[in-house]
């Protein structure tokens, strides 16, 4: 691996406001091979990994980014303020809904949901994370709404097809332990904090 | 016919108990009928593909019937589930043609109903990983540069293509900045052209090559002559003699000339 080529990128990554993406980045290194730019940003990857510092270089959104390591975010929002809320219920399956479904119309999502949600879509359209793709070519001209790039990025995925599959999310879903505990709050001392049990990381 | 099992009937008076001390918050809990049918669907561990229908109508009803109780409004939603329910009772409470096919038949009434509880289950757990996911800004944090305000024009990405939506989206939120003008005056004042305002932006482009909508308008904030600037761009837009970008996502959109600025070019307004 190209040492010097490394830590040039490591530079750009480090200076960008914006995650940069492998292409900006072969665009801007001219002078090395494609092939070189990329096995030297997964060497990068690697060595953030392996380092196991505060931050690693992460692909998100089709960008190369620094990001902290979730562990640590009780520690960093000591300093930084964070205005970011919590996703409710209604807004993370509505949110489910349109990434997995998209294009798709507002009339479609609420059959999903058995539920209107209208409101949810204007909160989710305010906050960015879907947006209006266009009109649908049926009677009524009815918006599509699809998902952002914001929303990759919130939820630090490189692309839609880094998704699990539906069907992989069913697969959870059939560990009655997940499925079992979620329900409940009859018995308030019962409530289990949702982070506690949820299949990730 | 079912015999509706005895345990059950007991069950949901625990349920509504807890109802009346927090009502609140469960009802939160329920992100529509979907999710209440799912919910009783568990508490009476039963299958999804196999609901018994008698039970968790009968709960159904309860729950809203508790709901109204409490003087709470029901959604039209849980209205609509409660008669698809009890359609479905009712279907499964006509006699079975051929009295030796009981237990399967091709046209199962719980059938439709049954997928779209599943596939809501789907959305639903699909949800909860989304939620579970570090997110960024309350989990998971980047480098925090701030946003200079000619940088974002000279991007070094490149600016984004802004789309028609985040124009109109621009457009709208200027004119909310807008006082509510009072009209005693009558008389046309001097009325402002669409074809003097493209001049305007074409001169101001030639002199600083780049250009953000509040810029054009800020001098002269009223309604008029933001949505007459707007008319402007658009015109100016379909005779592909700007560009408009965004620095930034959801940030200034600005407007560049689509073409090297050509000083002896003389736009011909009088089609306008």
């Amino acid at each position: 691996m190209n040492s010097e080529l490394s830590a040039i990128i490591e530079s750009l990554i480090f200076t960008a406001d914006s995650a940069l993406s492998t292409d900006r980045l072969c665009d801007l290194l001219t002078e090395f091979e494609r092939g070189e730019v990329k096995s030297a940003l997964s060497g990068l990857v690697e060595y953030y990994q392996g380092r196991g510092g505060g931050f690693e270089l992460i692909e998100v959104a089709g960008g190369w980014q620094f990001r902290t390591r979730p562990a640590f975010h009780s520690y960093i929002t000591r300093h930084i303020k964070t205005r970011a809320a919590k996703f409710s219920q209604s807004a993370l399956e509505t949110l489910a809904i349109v990434a997995y479904r998209q294009p798709i119309t507002r009339a479609e999502v609420e059959h999903l949901r058995g539920v209107d949600c209208g409101g949810v879509l204007k909160t989710l359209l305010e906050k960015h994370l879907v947006r209006i793709l266009g009109k649908k070519d049926i009677p009524g001209r009815p918006l599509i709404y699809g998902t952002s790039k914001e929303f990759l990025e919130v939820f630090g995925l490189k692309d839609l097809k880094s998704l699990p599959t539906l069907r992989e999310i069913q697969a959870l879903g059939e560990q009655p332990k997940f499925e079992r505990q979620e329900e409940l709050q009859l018995e308030p001392d019962k409530a289990i904090p949702v982070e506690s049990y949820l299949p990730f990381e | 016919m079912h015999a509706e099992p005895h345990h059950h009937s007991d069950e949901y008076l625990p349920l509504l108990d807890g109802l009346h001390e927090q009502y609140s918050v469960h009802l939160d809990k329920f992100d529509g009928p979907l999710d209440l049918l799912l919910h009783l669907i568990k508490k009476n561990e039963l299958d999804i593909c196999d609901i018994s229908i008698a039970i968790i109508t009968r709960q159904y009803l309860d729950f809203i019937k508790a709901m109204k109780d409490l003087n709470l409004e029901v959604a039209g939603d849980f209205l609509v589930m409660a008669a698809t329910l009890l359609q479905i009772k009712s279907r499964q409470l006509l006699p079975v043609v051929e009295p030796e096919d009981q237990e399967v038949d091709e046209t199962d009434p719980r059938e439709e109903l049954i997928r779209r509880l599943q596939e809501y289950q789907q959305y639903k757990d699909a949800g909860m990983l989304f939620g579970a996911r570090a997110q960024l800004g309350r989990e998971v944090f980047v480098r925090t540069a701030s946003e200079p305000v000619l940088v974002a024009a000279q991007n070094v990405e490149g600016p984004l293509e802004a789309s028609l939506f985040e124009l109109v989206d621009a457009f709208r939120v200027l004119l909310l900045k807008i006082p509510v003008e009072t009209f005693h005056d009558v008389a046309p004042g001097d009325s402002l052209s669409i074809a003097d305002c493209i001049n305007d932006i074409l001169s101001q482009l030639q002199e600083y090559n780049t250009v953000q909508f509040i810029d054009l308008v800020k001098d002269e904030l009223t309604r008029e002559r933001v949505i007459v600037t707007f008319l402007a761009l658009l015109e100016l837009c379909r005779l592909k003699l700007i560009r408009i970008f965004q620095g930034s996502e959801h940030g200034s959109i600005w407007f560049v000339p689509a073409v090297a600025a050509d000083p002896s070019e003389v736009i011909n307004t009088d089609e306008f």
